[in-house]
């Protein structure tokens, strides 16, 4: 029943084919009191990309966004922008600009001069600056707030002339610390499809931190995935769904069911179909026996806990295409056999102890 | 009707007013008594006793004197409170408690005891007692106030907010004066204004080191000990009531009106 598909392309160069390099982290540690935040870190990112730091809680993502704004210093390493080593400039000598999580407007300042404020920095003339910024507060459909205070606005509002501020500046690099966190689930909605306009219309490579994984897969053309201190994996969305490295990424990216010998053998939930216990599986398909333990009603799709002969257990997720009439299809206790494509079935890369894939 | 409970807390509040105010009732009264020594019963009203206050040279004098030592204890107290707490709210190692706590230590001290140790260092440097040893006296506790009031402010203001300033482009001193400082403003104005009053009525350590001078405060402690001008005493001490009853009716009204203006 082992079953593999081990042929798998070099995602980095994949990715790298033809593109200007414009963000590179060569060796980056840093350590707070003891505590090591990163672990020697490399990546790259490439011009005009949307790139992604995901992981959990503490796994150094934003650790490494605030390296590369310049918020902290690495302890050792290299942090290129654009081919140069910007590790020691301090962020106002950075060509980056940041999108905070808690936005950070200035309240005592009204939009227009909380947009302008890098204008001014740079010595922009007043008027310009202004105008420039009343530009910008119009492309996040702001254009008639320009004279309020940020106290005046909504969540989702200040978002926007946060977005609006950063962008202004026309940065190289924008960088964006989980800046949808705060906003309700539909405004979040909303916002990935602004950003992702924003990101289009502009050109700027964006570096986006964030622990939503649905979002990391919806945004991003490349991800990295985060954990204590190490990158596990970097790659397209799909890479990472279809062909994870280790059993954190396919944990963390998507449910998993680990299967096999040392549960090396990743088996996505949604590629396994349910049929009745007698029928024939389909031309390439591995199935056993199996008995319904558990049946949710999601609405959009049925999430099933099977139980296997030799008592595994896999998680199986079916979409809801046809009607059901007014019961589920199967509920606890139906025999069924469980079926999946041979080729569904995927082996995760071995891993050294350095974290990098063999 | 008024149930029980409420009379009493009435009682109750009207008897903490009258424990609190009558003496300076009687203060204020005194004023415009006609007699040279306070005494009950009043023999008659009298306004000459401002003329004569008006017109002496050591009140002018004190009163001057005072009113320099304040502004300028005050003025240091802001840059130096400030710059401490601002560098105290920048530090994250264990040092910061350290610095906070010895920063703040010199008003926890007796203020006999910091006279009594300026009093001896003066001495040690053989400087003479003068206007800069009293401004110096009074800036170790007006110096706390600031530094008090600026870093429970610092507290409370998001860290991103000068690193948002930063990375728009702007340096250390722009992000000083546009972001810094105007969120610092009110809280180093309340400190300003609570350094200011602690300075004009200091007595303990303006006593060891002040020398010949009278500040306002030793002025009428002096003429209270000696029995002597005692009418042109009331008269001060209403003029102090009336400065500085009127700026804090005065914020009263305006934090009010913002109140009112913000709903």
């Amino acid at each position: 029943m082992i079953l593999e598909q081990l042929a798998r392309e070099p995602v980095e160069q994949n990715a790298a084919a033809g593109r200007q390099l414009i963000v590179s982290l060569e060796g980056v540690s840093k350590a707070y009191g003891g505590a090591v935040a990163l672990a020697r870190l490399d990546l790259t990112i490439y011009a005009g990309e949307f790139f992604t730091l995901l992981g959990p809680s503490g796994s150094g993502k934003t650790t490494t966004l605030r390296l590369i704004a310049g918020f902290e210093r690495p302890d050792t390493g290299r942090i290129m922008l654009d081919g140069e080593d910007v590790a020691a400039l301090p962020p106002f000598a950075r060509a980056v600009n940041t999108v905070f999580q808690d936005y950070a407007l200035f309240p005592h300042l009204t939009l227009v001069e909380n947009v302008a404020y890098g204008l001014r920095a740079r010595k922009v003339p007043k008027n310009e600056a202004h105008e420039q910024a009343q530009a910008a507060l119009e492309k996040v459909r702001l254009g008639d707030f320009g004279a309020r205070k940020p106290a005046q606005l909504s969540g989702g509002q200040r978002q926007r002339v946060a977005l609006a501020r950063a962008m202004v500046n026309q940065p190289r690099v924008l960088l964006l610390d989980e800046p949808l966190g705060a906003l309700d689930l539909k405004l979040r909605h909303q916002m990935q499809t602004e950003l992702k306009r924003l990101q289009h219309e502009s050109g700027i490579t964006f570096i986006y931190v964030t622990h939503d994984q649905d979002e990391a897969l919806a945004m991003s053309d490349r991800i990295a995935v985060f954990s204590q201190g190490r990158i596990e994996q970097v790659g397209t969305p799909f890479d990472l769904y279809e062909r994870p490295n280790s059993a954190f990424v396919a944990d963390f990216v998507g449910s998993s069911n680990l299967i096999g010998p040392g549960h090396g053998i990743l088996l996505r939930p949604e590629k396994i179909l349910l049929l009745p216990p007698q029928a024939a599986p389909p031309e390439g398909y591995e199935a056993q026996p199996a008995q319904v333990r558990e049946a949710t009603y999601l609405g959009a799709v049925t999430r099933y806990q099977v139980v296997l002969a030799d008592g595994g257990v896999l998680a199986v997720m079916e979409a809801n295409t046809t009607p059901l009439g007014d019961r589920l299809r199967l509920t606890p206790g139906d025999k069924v056999l469980a079926a999946w494509p041979r080729s569904a079935a995927t082996r995760l890369a071995p891993i050294n102890n350095k974290g990098e894939v063999r | 009707m008024h149930s029980r409970g409420e009379w009493l807390i009435w009682a109750a509040v009207a008897a903490i007013l009258a424990f609190l105010f009558i003496p300076v009732v009687i203060i204020v009264v005194y004023a415009f008594s006609a007699a040279p020594i306070p005494a009950w019963p009043l023999t008659g009203f009298a306004l000459h006793w401002f003329a004569d206050t008006w017109n002496d040279d050591e009140v002018r004098e004190a009163l001057i004197l005072s009113l320099k030592v304040a502004a300028l204890a005050t003025c240091m107290a802001v840059v130096l409170g400030t710059l401490a707490a601002m560098a105290v709210a920048r530090m994250r190692s264990v040092g910061k408690e350290v610095v906070s706590f010895v920063v703040v230590l010199p008003i926890a001290l007796p203020g006999i005891l910091t006279g009594m140790a300026l009093a001896s260092y003066f001495a040690f440097w053989g400087l003479n007692l003068s206007y800069w040893t009293i401004v110096a006296g009074h800036a170790t506790f007006c110096v706390v106030i600031v530094y008090n009031n600026v870093i429970a402010r610092l507290r409370r203001l998001p860290r991103s907010l000068a690193e948002a300033s930063a990375d728009l482009g702007a340096d250390a001193f722009l992000t000083f004066r546009r972001v810094m400082l105007p969120m610092m403003a009110s809280a180093i104005g309340a400190g300003a204004l609570l350094a200011f009053a602690l300075s004009f009525d200091e007595v303990i350590v303006t006593t060891f080191t002040a020398g010949a001078q009278n500040t306002l405060p030793l002025w009428i402690f002096g003429a209270i000990r000696l029995g002597q001008k005692l009418p042109e005493v009331n008269v001060v001490v209403f003029a102090i009531i009336l400065f500085t009853a009127v700026p804090v009716l005065l914020a009263q009204r305006l934090i009010g009106d913002s109140g009112r203006v913000a709903r």
